[in-house]
C-alpha cells in the first residue's frame, strides 16, 4: 500500500474516533445511565450475528449507490446534491413499473424495472447539467430546486397511481417484482426458536451497488471518458485548451451521476422492505450519498466500505431505540459521526503535513546517533 | 567562509545587517543552508542567483515572513529579532516586493500613508502627510501625481509609490525583489538612478535580480547563492559578468546563443485584422492586428505585460472568441474553428500559465503528455487508455527531453519542479509535430540553465522548418532568440522590426508607446 493509501486510511479513523467521541458525549447528556451500553449497541450490534451483517449490507445499498453518484459528479468538479431528487425520481419509476405491467414475467419486469429507474435518474439529473452547461446555472442551485419539484412529483404520482390508503404510503411491490435474493436467506438468518428463522431482506442489489461501482472505477480510472472527466474536474481550463469540451462532458457526467442516484432508489425500493411516502418530505438517502462519498474519499472502492459502515452505524443506533433513546437522539449521535467525517480531507492534509514531519525529525535524529 | 570575529558574541559593528549562519528548510529541501549575508552601509548589494537558489527564502528571513531554524540576525552589530514584518519594519526594513502590495482603489497618498497614519480624535490628518510625501517625490525627481488612485498609474509608477512608502517610514535598509521584471528600458533606467540616488543618501539596498547586466550597473557588491548555499560575495567592479554567471550556474554558460540566419519559407499562419472588443468602458484589448507567420522563421511578439499579447494567443487558439477578423492556416479559414479542430491544423501551444492551462497538476506526468492526443488510436482503442503505451511513451519523451522527475512517468505533475513542468508541455507540444509552435513566455521563471535548453529547442523547431511564434516580455529573449520582431502596445502592433537594425533603448520606446512605425506594419 503507498503513503498516500496509508493517510487517506488513517485519517478516516481518526475523523471516525473523534465523531464517536463526541456521539459519546450526546448520548451521555440525553441518559446517562444507559448511554455506554447504548454506545457499545452502536459499535458491536452490526456484528452481533448473521443476520445483522445482512442487514448492515442492505442498507448499505442504496447509500453505496447515492455515494457513488455523489463521488463520480465531484470527480468532473461538480457538486451534486440532487442525488436525493433523482433517488426518488428513480424509486417512483421502480415502484410504478413492479406494481403495473402484470403481464410481464417476473424477471423481465424486474430488469425493465431496473433500466426505466436508471434511465429515470440519468434525465432528472441532466436537468441541472443542462442549465449548468448552457445557461450556467450554478449545479447546486438547480439541484435543490429538481429536488423539491422531484419530491412533490413524486407525491402527487403516488398519490395518484401507486397509493395504500391503509399506510399512507406507496403500494407494496408484489413479491415477483423484487430483486432476487440470490440465496442470500440461506446465509443471513438466525434460528430464534427451533425451525423458526429471522431472516434478513438482503438481496441482489448488493451484489449489483458492488459491481457498479467497480464499473465506475473502470471507467473512471481506465477509459478516455474518464480522462477527460477527470480533467475537467481538476482543471477545467487545461481541459479547455486540450479541446475537451467541457460542456458535453457536464452533462454526460450529471447523467451518469443522476442514473447511479436512479438505480439506488430502485434497488431500495425493489427491496420488499421500504414504501415510498406520500407525505413531503426528501430523502435523506442523497444527503447520506455525501457524507458516504466524503467518508470514502470519493474513491469507488472506498465508497463501498464507507457506505457499509454508515449503515453499520445506523443499524446499531436504531436498537438503541430498545434503550429507551428516541430516534431524534440516534439520528444526532449518527449525523454527529457523519458530520465529523467531513473534515477527513483536512485531517489528511493534516496528517500529511505533521506524521510527515515527525517521520522526517526521527530520520534526522537516527542520522545524528 | 566564516569570518574571523565569529568568536565573538555580538556580530560585526562594520554591517548594519548581518545575517550570520541562517539556515531554513522546508519540508524535503533546505532552501537556506548556513547562509551568511553581510550588507555594508550605503551599499548596493546585489543577491544573485536561479531560480529556487534561495534568494527569497532569505530575504523573507530578514522581512520576519520565515523564522529560520538556524542562525542570528544582526543590526549594526547588536543581535535583534524579527518575528514579523512589524518588527522588520521598527527595524527600518522596507521590501518592494515582486507583487506590489498595493490598494487598487486608494490614492497614491493613501497608499504611502497607510498603516501609519497620523489621526488627531480619529480624524485623518493628511496635510504632513502630503507635505513629507512631495518632499521626498521632488528629492527623487519621480514625477507622480499623488491623488491620482493607484489603478490608473503605470506599472511603473506604482513601484515608485512601493518605494515612496519604504522612504515614507523612513526605512533605512531596502530591499527589492526582482524589482525590473514588469519594467521597460527606460523605467530600468530610472529605477538604477533612484538606487543610486538612494545609496548615495546613506540607505543601504539589497538588490534580488538574476540579470547580470543590472548588477553591473548599480551593484557595489553581489553575494551570489545556489542550491541554498552562499557561493561568494564578490566586488562587482572586479569581475565579469561571465564569472558571476559561472558561480550562479555552477558551469560555463553561453550567455548568448549562436544561431544561423533564417531562411522563412511559406507563410504558415496569416492574421488579418483581428479585433476583440472591450467590455463597456474599457479599451479594446486587440485592435485590428495583421502578421503572417512563415515557416522557418522565430516571429515574436514583444511588449509590456497587458499589452494584448494573452488576447492575441487566446485569439489565435480558440480559447476565447473574436470580434473580428480572420485567421488562416495555411490557406485554411481557422476564425471560427474549435481547438481541437485547430490544434489539429498543426497548432501547438505552450502557454502562458502552465500551472492554469498547461497542465492538470493532479494527474501524473505520464499522463499529463498525452493531454492533447489521449484520444488517437495509439493511445486508446475502443475507449480504453491503453496504459502500458502511454508509460512507455512518457518514458520517451523523459529520456528525449531529459525530464528529471523522482518517480519517473508515474510523478505527480504537482510534484515537480518548475523546469521540468515546463519540459513537460515543451515535449508534448513538439513532439506532436506541429508546423506552428506558439511558445508564450516558455522560459518565465525558470533558471539559466533550463532557459538555454529551451531556446535551444525552439531554435531546432526553427530550422527544422517549422513556424516558431514567441511571446515574451524580456528584451534580453527577444533580442537573442527571435529572427523578427513585432511590438504590441495597447492592443496594437506598433513596430515591425529585424533584431539586428534596433537597440533595446528603441524597442523600450516602442514598447511603451513613445513611438510608432506608421507604414507597411507588420504584413
Amino acid at each position: 500500500m503507498n503513503r498516500d493509501a496509508v493517510m487517506s486510511f488513517l485519517s478516516s479513523l481518526v475523523v471516525l474516533a473523534a465523531g464517536l467521541l463526541i456521539g459519546f458525549i450526546v448520548l451521555l447528556v440525553s441518559n446517562a445511565s444507559a448511554s455506554w451500553e447504548a454506545f457499545r449497541t452502536i459499535l458491536t450490534f452490526g456484528f452481533s450475528g448473521i443476520r445483522n451483517v445482512g442487514d448492515v449490507l442492505l442498507g448499505a445499498t442504496p447509500i453505496i449507490m447515492t455515494g457513488l453518484s455523489v463521488a463520480f459528479a465531484f470527480k468532473t468538479g461538480l457538486f451534486n446534491i440532487g442525488a436525493t431528487g433523482q433517488f426518488a425520481f428513480g424509486g417512483l419509476t421502480a415502484i410504478l413499473i413492479g406494481t403495473n405491467f402484470e403481464g410481464m414475467p417476473n424477471g423481465l419486469r424486474v430488469l425493465f424495472a431496473l433500466v426505466a429507474a436508471t434511465t429515470a435518474g440519468a434525465l432528472w439529473g441532466a436537468v441541472p447539467g443542462l442549465l449548468k452547461a448552457f445557461r450556467n446555472v450554478h449545479e447546486v442551485i438547480s439541484c435543490i430546486m429538481t429536488n423539491y419539484i422531484g419530491m412533490f412529483l413524486v407525491t402527487f404520482l403516488i398519490d395518484r397511481y401507486a397509493f395504500n390508503p391503509a399506510i399512507g404510503k406507496s403500494q407494496a411491490l408484489p413479491e415477483g417484482s423484487n430483486l432476487p435474493t440470490l440465496g442470500f436467506e440461506r446465509i443471513f438468518r438466525e434460528e430464534f426458536l427451533p425451525g423458526f428463522f429471522r431472516v434478513s431482506r438482503v438481496n441482489a442489489g448488493i451484489v449489483i451497488a458492488v459491481v457498479v461501482a467497480v464499473i465506475i472505477y473502470i471507467i473512471l480510472e481506465k477509459t478516455t471518458f474518464g480522462y477527460e472527466l477527470k480533467a475537467c474536474g481538476f482543471n477545467k481550463d487545461a481541459a479547455k485548451y486540450a479541446g475537451i469540451s467541457q460542456n458535453r462532458n457536464i452533462v454526460a457526467s450529471m447523467m451518469i451521476s443522476g442514473a447511479l442516484a436512479g438505480l439506488g432508489g430502485a434497488l431500495l425500493y425493489m427491496s420488499g422492505t421500504e414504501s415510498m411516502g406520500a407525505s413531503n418530505v426528501l430523502l435523506p438517502y442523497g444527503f447520506t450519498g455525501i457524507s458516504v462519498a466524503f467518508l470514502g474519499l470519493n474513491h469507488p472502492v472506498g465508497i463501498i466500505f464507507s457506505g457499509s459502515l454508515v449503515s453499520y452505524l445506523f443499524l446499531g443506533g436504531a436498537r438503541t431505540q430498545v434503550m429507551g433513546f428516541s430516534i431524534e437522539v440516534v439520528e444526532i449521535v449518527i449525523s454527529v459521526i457523519i458530520y465529523f467525517c467531513a473534515f477527513v480531507f483536512l485531517v489528511k492534509t493534516f496528517l500529511g503535513k505533521h506524521i510527515g514531519k515527525l517521520l522526517r525529525r526521527k530520520g534526522e535524529r537516527g542520522d545524528g546517533a | 567562509m566564516r569570518p574571523f570575529f565569529y568568536i565573538f558574541k555580538g556580530g560585526n559593528p562594520l554591517y548594519i545587517i548581518e545575517m550570520r549562519n541562517i539556515t531554513k528548510s522546508f519540508p524535503g529541501i533546505i532552501a537556506n543552508d548556513d547562509i551568511t549575508l553581510q550588507l555594508k552601509k550605503g551599499e548596493i548589494h546585489a543577491l544573485l542567483g536561479e531560480n529556487g537558489a534561495g534568494k527569497s527564502t532569505l530575504m523573507s528571513v530578514l522581512f520576519g515572513l520565515y523564522y529560520p531554524e538556524a542562525g542570528a540576525i544582526y543590526k549594526n552589530g547588536e543581535p535583534v529579532q524579527i518575528q514579523g514584518p512589524n518588527d522588520a519594519n521598527r527595524l527600518g526594513i522596507g521590501m518592494v516586493h515582486q507583487h506590489f502590495k498595493l490598494v487598487h482603489n486608494f490614492t497614491v497618498l493613501e497608499n504611502i500613508v497607510l498603516g501609519v497614519e497620523t489621526t488627531r480624535s480619529g480624524v485623518l490628518q493628511m496635510k504632513e502627510a502630503r507635505e513629507k510625501v512631495l518632499a521626498l517625490s521632488k528629492k527623487y525627481s519621480f514625477d507622480i501625481d499623488i491623488d491620482k488612485e493607484v489603478r490608473h498609474i503605470s506599472v511603473g509608477m506604482q513601484q515608485r509609490v512601493e518605494i515612496l512608502k519604504m522612504l515614507y517610514r523612513e526605512n533605512e535598509i531596502l530591499i527589492f525583489d526582482e524589482p525590473t521584471a514588469v519594467l521597460t528600458p527606460q523605467e530600468i533606467e530610472a529605477l538604477m538612478q533612484t538606487m543610486r540616488d538612494m545609496a548615495a543618501e546613506g540607505k543601504s539596498i539589497l538588490f534580488i535580480t538574476h540579470k547580470l547586466d543590472e548588477i553591473k550597473q548599480v551593484a557595489d557588491r553581489c553575494s551570489v547563492l545556489r542550491k541554498g548555499k552562499m557561493i561568494g560575495t564578490i566586488n562587482v567592479a572586479e569581475t565579469t559578468k561571465e564569472e558571476m554567471s559561472e558561480m550562479m550556474v555552477g558551469r560555463k554558460v553561453l550567455l548568448s546563443l549562436d544561431k544561423e540566419e533564417a531562411s522563412p519559407g511559406e507563410t504558415i499562419m496569416s492574421v488579418r485584422n483581428l479585433t476583440q472588443k472591450g467590455k463597456a468602458g474599457e479599451k479594446d484589448p486587440l485592435k485590428k492586428i495583421s502578421f503572417d507567420v512563415k515557416a522557418g522563421e522565430i516571429l515574436c511578439i514583444a511588449g509590456i505585460e497587458g499589452n494584448g499579447q494573452t488576447e492575441l494567443v487566446y485569439a489565435l487558439t480558440g480559447l476565447k472568441h473574436i470580434d473580428g477578423g480572420q485567421v488562416t492556416m495555411e490557406g485554411v479559414d481557422i476564425t471560427k474553428a474549435k481547438i481541437r479542430k485547430r490544434t489539429e491544423t498543426g497548432i501547438s501551444h505552450i502557454p502562458e500559465d502552465r500551472h492554469r492551462h498547461g497542465l492538470v497538476l493532479e494527474y501524473t506526468l505520464a499522463q499529463n503528455t498525452i493531454l492533447q492526443t489521449y484520444y488517437k488510436p495509439t493511445h486508446q482503442s475502443m475507449g480504453f487508455l491503453k496504459a502500458r503505451e502511454v508509460i512507455a511513451y512518457a518514458n520517451r519523451l523523459i529520456e528525449r527531453f531529459d525530464i528529471r522527475a523522482g518517480e519517473g512517468a508515474d510523478t505527480p505533475a504537482r510534484a515537480m519542479s518548475g523546469g521540468n513542468q515546463q519540459k513537460v508541455i515543451l515535449a508534448r507540444e513538439i513532439d506532436r509535430d506541429p508546423k506552428l509552435l506558439i511558445a508564450v513566455q516558455p522560459t518565465r521563471g525558470l533558471d539559466v540553465g533550463a532557459i538555454e535548453y529551451i531556446h535551444r529547442q525552439l531554435l531546432a523547431q526553427r530550422d527544422s522548418g517549422k513556424a516558431v511564434l514567441l511571446v515574451s516580455l524580456e528584451l534580453e529573449e527577444v533580442m537573442n532568440v527571435s529572427d523578427r520582431i513585432l511590438v504590441m502596445y495597447e492592443g496594437e502592433i506598433v513596430a515591425d522590426v529585424n533584431p539586428k537594425d534596433v537597440t533595446f533603448r528603441e524597442l523600450g520606446l516602442y514598447m511603451s508607446g513613445a513611438k510608432r512605425m506608421e507604414s507597411g506594419v507588420a504584413v
